[in-house]
C-alpha cells in the first residue's frame, strides 16, 4: 500500500471526524479543540501537496494563534456555559440539513467530475510543484509571487488588518473608557471587581 | 502521487458542508465562528489542492490572503460578539433579534 | 397685426396705459379700499375718465393720419409689450392693437364707463362695500379694454375671461341675497360654456393658421378650407352666444339683474354683453371664408334671438328684466347684421345701443333709487312729472330705442334692415321688421307705464329725482341717444367707411329702396308706439289689455313663463349633472374611488403582513436563507454547465 494513499486515509478520518464532533460537542471549548485537531489534519494534507509553508504557517497561525484568541473570549465570556442543543427555531435544522446535504452532494460531483475533465489536461503539470519545491524552494517561490505579482492585495491586506485592529479598538472600547483613566485608581479597581462579578 | 484530487476537493467539500450545517444549527455566537474557520479551512484546502493539479504556487500564495481575512474577520467578530455579550449577557443569536420588531 | 402690414402712421403707445390705469386703480381700490373710503368712487371715475381722455388722444392721433390706401392699413397701429408665451416657432406676445374698430370700441367702453361710473358715486352711495363695488368696476373696465385692444386670440381671451369674471363678481355683488349669488353662478356657468367653446375655436385657429395674432388669423383665413373654417366659426360664435346671451345661452341675462342697476347698465347692456359682437367683427374674415354657413348660423341665432327675446319682453313686469330682454333682443339685432356681412352694421347699432341702452338702464335705476328698490310696473306711474330729469331723459332713450327719426336707434336699426334687405334674405329682414314692432311696443308700453299717466307710486316713499351726480351721467347720455346717429347718416355712412378698412364694406340698397325701408321701419315704430298707448294710456286700455290677452293666450302664458327654457335646461342639463354629481359623490367616490385606495392599502397591508414571516429578525433564519439562494444558484450554474 502506498504510504502516501495510508496517510491520507487517516488524515481524512480525522478530518473529517473531528469535524463531525464539532456539530455534536455541547461545550465550546470542545468545539475549539475538535476545530484545532481538524487544522492539523489540514496540515497534514498541506504537507501531503507540497505546501510546507502553509502547512506550517496553518499549525502556527490557525491552529496557535487564532484558535487561542477564540479560547480566550470563550473564557471572557465564561466557560462554564453550555449550549442547549435543543432548536427553536421551527424547520431550522431540517432545512439546514437539506440544504448542506443538496450542496454536498453538488459539490462532490463537481470535485469529482470536474477533476475528470481537468486531469487529463493538467496531470502534465502535475510535477510542478514538486520540480518548483526542489528548485527555488517552497518559500523562496512562494515569497517571490507575494512580493511581486500580488504585491499590492498584499499591501490591501495590510490597510484590511489596520482596519480590522483600529475597528476591534472601538468596539471593545467601553463607553467613556476615557473618563475611567482620569479617575482615581481606586474606582477603576471597584470597576473591574464588578466586571469580574 | 498516488492520491487522486479529487478525494482532496471531497474531503474539502464535505468539511466545507459540515461548517454551513455547523453555522446554521449552532446557536453560540462563538462556535457559528469557528464553523466558519472550518469552512474557510475547507476552501484553504481546494485551494491548495490544486495549486499541485496546476503546477502553480499561485493557488499557495491566496491561502495567505484567506488567512489574513479569516484573522480580520474573527478578530473584528469577537470583538462584536463581547460587545453583545457585554449589553445582554449573552452569546446567543437567537436573543439577537431586534430586526424583527 | 405683423409689423409690415401696419402701416404705422401713428404711436400707439398710449394704449397700455388706457389698460393699466383702470388696472391700479381697481387694485389699489380692493387692497387699500377701506382707507380710501368715500373717496373710491371719485378715484375710480378719475381713472376711467383719464382712459377716456387717452383714447380720445388716441382717436384724434388714429383720424389725423390720411386714410391708408388699398393694400396698406395706415390707420393701425401695434404696441409690443412683451413676449408672453414662446414655445418653438410658437410665440404669443403682450400685443396691442389700435385700429378703427378697437378705437370706436374703446372710445364706448371708456366714455359709456366713466358716466357709469359717475352714476355710481351717487347710486352706491350708501352701499357698505363702496369701495370694493368701484374696483370691481374698474377692473371690468381694465379686461374688457384689453379685450378690446388685444392683437391677439389669447389676449383676447385674456380679457374675455376677466370680464367674466368682474360680471360674476358684479352680479353677487350683494350676495347676502341668495337669489343674487345664485344669479352669479348661473352667469358664470353658462358662460363657461361658452368661453369652452371659444376656448377649443382659438386651440382650432392656432393649428390651423399656426399663429394667434389678429392680423395673421385675418389674413391667412382665407386659405383654410370651408369646413375647417365653419367649424372654427361656430366655435367662436358659441363663445360669442354665452357672452353675448344668445340662443341657447342667453337664460343667464335676466337673471344678471339681480346686480347693482350701474353694473346692469355697463356690463349687461353698454359693454361686456358686446364682445361677442366686436369678437366677431374683429375676425371676420373667418367668419367669410366658411362660405355662407357659418354667417347663416349667426344671422339666424341672432334673428331667432331677437325675436323670442322681445316677445318676452313684451309679457314681463319688472323694469330691469325689460330691460335685460330689450337687450338680449337688441345684441340678436347685431348678430343679425353680422350675418348678413354689415359688420360696420352691427358695430353702429352697437355703439347707439349702448348710448341709449346704458341711459335707460341708469333711468331704471334712477326709478329704482327714487321708489326704494321697488322693480315692478305695475306699482309706478307718471314718474315723469314728479322726477323730470330722469323722465325726460328716459324718453330720449325710448324714442331712441323704438327707432324714431332722428334719434340714434332709428339710424343704425335702419341700417341693419336695409342691410338685410341688401343681402337678399327677406327672412331676416322680416323678422327685423317684426322684432322693430314688438321692441316699439313693450318699450312703450314701460315708458307708458312707468312715466306717464296717473302718479303711481308705493306708499309712504317720498320720490325724489336723482341727485347731480346721477343726472351728470343721465343727461349726457340722452344727449348721446338723441344725437349718436349723426356718426353715421344714412348715404354719408361717416362710420361705415371709417371701419372699411377692418371689416370691408357692407352692401346698401341702392336708390329709392332705402327711403322705403326707412319708411316701413318708421312706421312699425309708430304702429308699435301707437299700440301701447292705445293699451296702456287710454281709459278703456286694461279692459281691452284683458280681451287682447285672452286672444293671444296661447302665446301670453309661454312667454311669461320664459317659454319654459329655464325649466328645460333644468331638466335635461341640470338635473341629470346634479344626479350624476351625486352619483359620483355618493356611490362612485366612496365605493370605486375609496374603494381603489382602501383597496390598495389594504393589498400591501396584507401582503407585507404574509411577507412579515419572513423577517424573523433570526441571523441564522437569514443565513439558511442565503445557503437555499447558493444551493439554488449553484444547481442552476451546474444545469447550465452539464446539460
Amino acid at each position: 500500500m502506498n504510504i502516501e494513499v495510508f496517510v491520507f486515509g487517516v488524515i481524512f478520518v480525522i478530518a473529517l471526524g473531528s469535524s463531525i464532533a464539532m456539530l455534536f460537542a455541547k461545550n465550546a471549548v470542545h468545539v475549539a479543540l475538535f476545530l484545532v485537531g481538524t487544522q492539523i489534519a489540514l496540515a497534514g494534507a498541506f504537507l501531503l501537496q507540497g505546501a510546507f509553508f502553509v502547512a506550517a504557517v496553518q499549525i502556527i497561525v490557525y491552529a496557535g494563534a487564532i484558535m487561542v484568541l477564540f479560547l480566550f473570549v470563550i473564557m471572557l465570556l465564561g466557560v462554564d456555559y453550555r449550549e442547549s442543543l435543543t432548536e427553536p427555531l421551527h424547520g431550522q435544522r431540517g432545512w439546514a440539513t437539506v440544504l448542506g446535504g443538496l450542496f454536498a452532494v453538488e459539490i462532490l460531483y463537481v470535485a469529482f467530475r470536474g477533476t475528470d475533465l481537468a486531469l487529463g489536461r493538467l496531470t502534465a503539470g502535475g510535477a510542478g510543484i514538486e520540480e518548483i519545491n526542489r528548485d527555488p524552494g517552497n518559500v523562496i517561490s512562494l515569497a517571490r509571487s507575494l512580493f511581486s505579482t500580488y504585491l499590492l492585495p498584499f499591501e490591501a491586506t495590510s490597510v484590511l488588518l489596520v482596519v480590522a485592529i483600529v475597528g476591534v479598538m472601538v468596539l471593545a472600547r467601553r463607553i467613556g473608557a476615557t473618563e475611567h483613566l482620569a479617575t482615581p485608581q481606586s474606582e477603576a479597581d471597584d470597576e473591574l471587581v464588578e466586571g469580574a462579578a | 502521487m498516488s492520491v487522486d484530487p479529487g478525494y482532496y476537493l471531497a474531503l474539502a467539500a464535505l468539511m466545507f458542508t459540515i461548517g454551513a450545517v455547523g453555522a446554521l444549527v449552532r446557536k453560540n455566537a462563538i462556535v457559528i465562528f469557528m464553523f466558519i474557520e472550518l469552512m474557510l479551512n475547507a476552501v484553504n484546502l481546494v485551494f491548495v489542492t490544486f495549486a499541485r493539479v496546476h503546477g502553480h504556487i499561485d493557488g499557495q500564495v491566496l491561502v495567505f490572503f484567506v488567512l489574513v481575512v479569516a484573522a480580520a474577520e474573527v478578530v473584528v467578530g469577537l470583538a462584536i460578539i463581547t460587545v453583545i455579550f457585554r449589553h445582554r449577557a449573552s452569546a446567543n443569536v437567537d436573543d439577537v433579534n431586534l430586526l424583527r420588531r | 397685426m405683423t409689423a409690415d402690414i401696419l402701416g404705422q402712421g401713428f404711436s400707439a403707445n398710449l394704449a397700455p396705459w388706457v389698460i393699466a390705469i383702470p388696472l391700479v386703480s381697481s387694485m389699489v381700490l380692493l387692497f387699500f379700499g377701506k382707507r380710501v373710503g368715500k373717496l373710491a368712487g371719485v378715484v375710480a371715475s378719475g381713472a376711467i375718465g383719464l382712459s377716456f381722455v387717452l383714447s380720445v388722444i388716441l382717436f384724434l392721433r388714429l383720424i389725423g393720419v390720411e386714410a391708408g390706401h388699398e393694400t396698406y392699413n395706415l390707420r393701425a397701429a401695434g404696441y409690443h409689450g412683451f413676449d408672453w408665451i414662446s414655445v418653438g416657432g410658437f410665440s404669443v406676445a403682450f400685443d396691442l392693437l389700435v385700429d378703427q374698430l378697437s378705437i370706436v370700441m374703446l372710445l364706448v367702453v371708456t366714455g359709456v364707463g366713466t358716466l357709469i361710473h359717475v352714476y355710481s358715486i351717487g347710486y352706491m352711495h350708501d352701499d357698505p362695500r363702496y369701495p370694493r363695488f368701484f374696483s370691481y368696476l374698474n377692473l371690468f373696465a381694465a379686461s374688457m379694454l384689453l379685450l378690446v385692444l388685444a392683437d391677439n386670440a389669447l389676449l383676447l381671451y385674456v380679457g374675455w375671461e376677466g370680464v367674466g369674471l368682474c360680471s360674476y363678481l358684479l352680479i353677487g355683488f350683494w350676495f347676502e341675497k341668495p337669489s343674487a349669488a345664485n344669479a352669479a353662478k348661473k352667469a358664470f356657468i353658462v358662460n363657461r360654456i361658452g368661453d369652452f367653446s371659444f376656448l377649443i375655436g382659438i386651440f382650432l385657429l392656432t393649428t390651423t393658421v399656426g399663429s394667434l395674432t389678429i392680423g395673421q388669423i385675418n389674413e391667412h383665413a382665407g386659405a383654410m378650407t370651408a369646413g375647417a373654417a365653419t367649424i372654427i366659426a361656430l366655435l367662436l360664435f358659441g363663445g360669442a352666444t354665452g357672452k353675448s346671451a344668445q340662443i341657447p345661452l342667453y337664460v343667464w341675462l335676466p337673471d344678471a339683474m339681480e346686480g347693482p342697476t350701474p353694473v346692469s347698465a355697463l356690463i349687461h347692456a353698454a359693454t361686456m354683453v358686446t364682445a361677442g359682437v366686436y369678437m366677431v367683427a374683429r375676425l371676420s374674415p373667418v367668419f367669410e371664408a366658411s362660405g355662407d354657413t357659418a354667417l347663416m348660423v349667426v344671422g339666424y341665432i341672432g334673428a331667432a334671438t331677437a325675436l323670442l327675446a322681445a316677445v318676452m319682453a313684451c309679457f314681463e313686469y319688472d323694469i330691469k328684466r325689460v330691460l335685460a330682454y330689450s337687450t338680449i333682443s337688441q345684441l340678436g339685432y347685431m348678430f343679425m347684421a353680422h350675418g348678413v356681412h354689415a359688420y360696420s352694421a352691427g358695430i353702429f347699432h352697437l355703439v347707439t345701443h349702448a348710448f341709449f341702452k346704458a341711459l335707460m338702464f341708469l333711468g331704471a335705476g334712477a326709478v329704482m333709487h327714487a321708489l326704494a328698490g321697488e322693480v315692478d310696473m305695475r306699482k309706478m306711474g307718471g314718474l315723469r312729472k314728479v322726477m323730470p330729469i330722469t323722465g325726460w331723459t328716459f324718453m330720449m332713450g325710448w324714442l331712441a330705442i323704438c327707432g324714431v327719426i332722428p334719434f340714434a336707434g332709428f339710424f343704425s336699426k335702419d341700417a341693419i334692415l336695409a342691410s338685410a334687405w341688401a343681402s337678399g334674405d327677406y327672412a331676416i329682414w322680416a323678422v327685423g321688421i317684426l322684432t322693430a314692432f314688438l321692441t316699439a311696443f313693450y318699450m312703450s308700453r314701460l315708458y307708458f307705464r312707468v312715466f306717464e299717466g296717473r302718479v303711481i307710486v308705493p306708499e309712504g316713499v317720498h320720490v325724489h329725482d336723482v341727485p347731480p351726480s346721477m343726472a351728470a351721467a343721465l343727461i349726457p347720455l340722452g344727449v348721446l341717444s338723441v344725437v349718436g346717429g349723426a356718426i353715421n347718416l344714412p348715404s354719408i355712412l361717416t362710420l361705415e367707411h371709417f371701419l372699411e378698412p377692418v371689416v370691408g364694406e357692407s352692401r346698401v340698397p341702392e336708390g329709392l329702396t332705402p327711403w322705403l325701408l326707412a319708411g316701413a321701419a318708421l312706421l312699425v315704430a309708430a304702429s308699435g308706439v301707437l299700440i301701447a298707448r292705445v293699451l296702456y294710456l287710454s281709459r278703456a286700455g286694461s279692459l281691452r289689455r284683458r280681451k287682447l290677452e285672452a286672444r293671444l293666450a296661447w302665446l301670453v302664458e309661454p312667454a311669461r313663463n320664459k317659454f319654459y327654457v329655464d325649466r328645460i335646461y333644468g331638466a335635461t342639463i341640470v338635473l341629470p349633472g346634479k344626479r350624476l354629481a351625486t352619483w359620483f359623490a355618493d356611490r362612485f367616490d366612496p365605493n370605486v374611488v375609496d374603494g381603489l385606495l382602501v383597496g390598495s392599502g389594504k393589498f400591501v397591508a396584507r401582503t407585507s403582513e404574509r411577507l412579515r414571516g419572513i423577517q424573523s429578525g433570526y441571523v441564522r433564519n437569514y443565513a439558511a436563507t442565503f445557503l437555499l439562494g447558493v444551493v439554488v444558484i449553484f444547481t442552476i450554474v451546474l444545469a447550465k454547465v452539464t446539460l
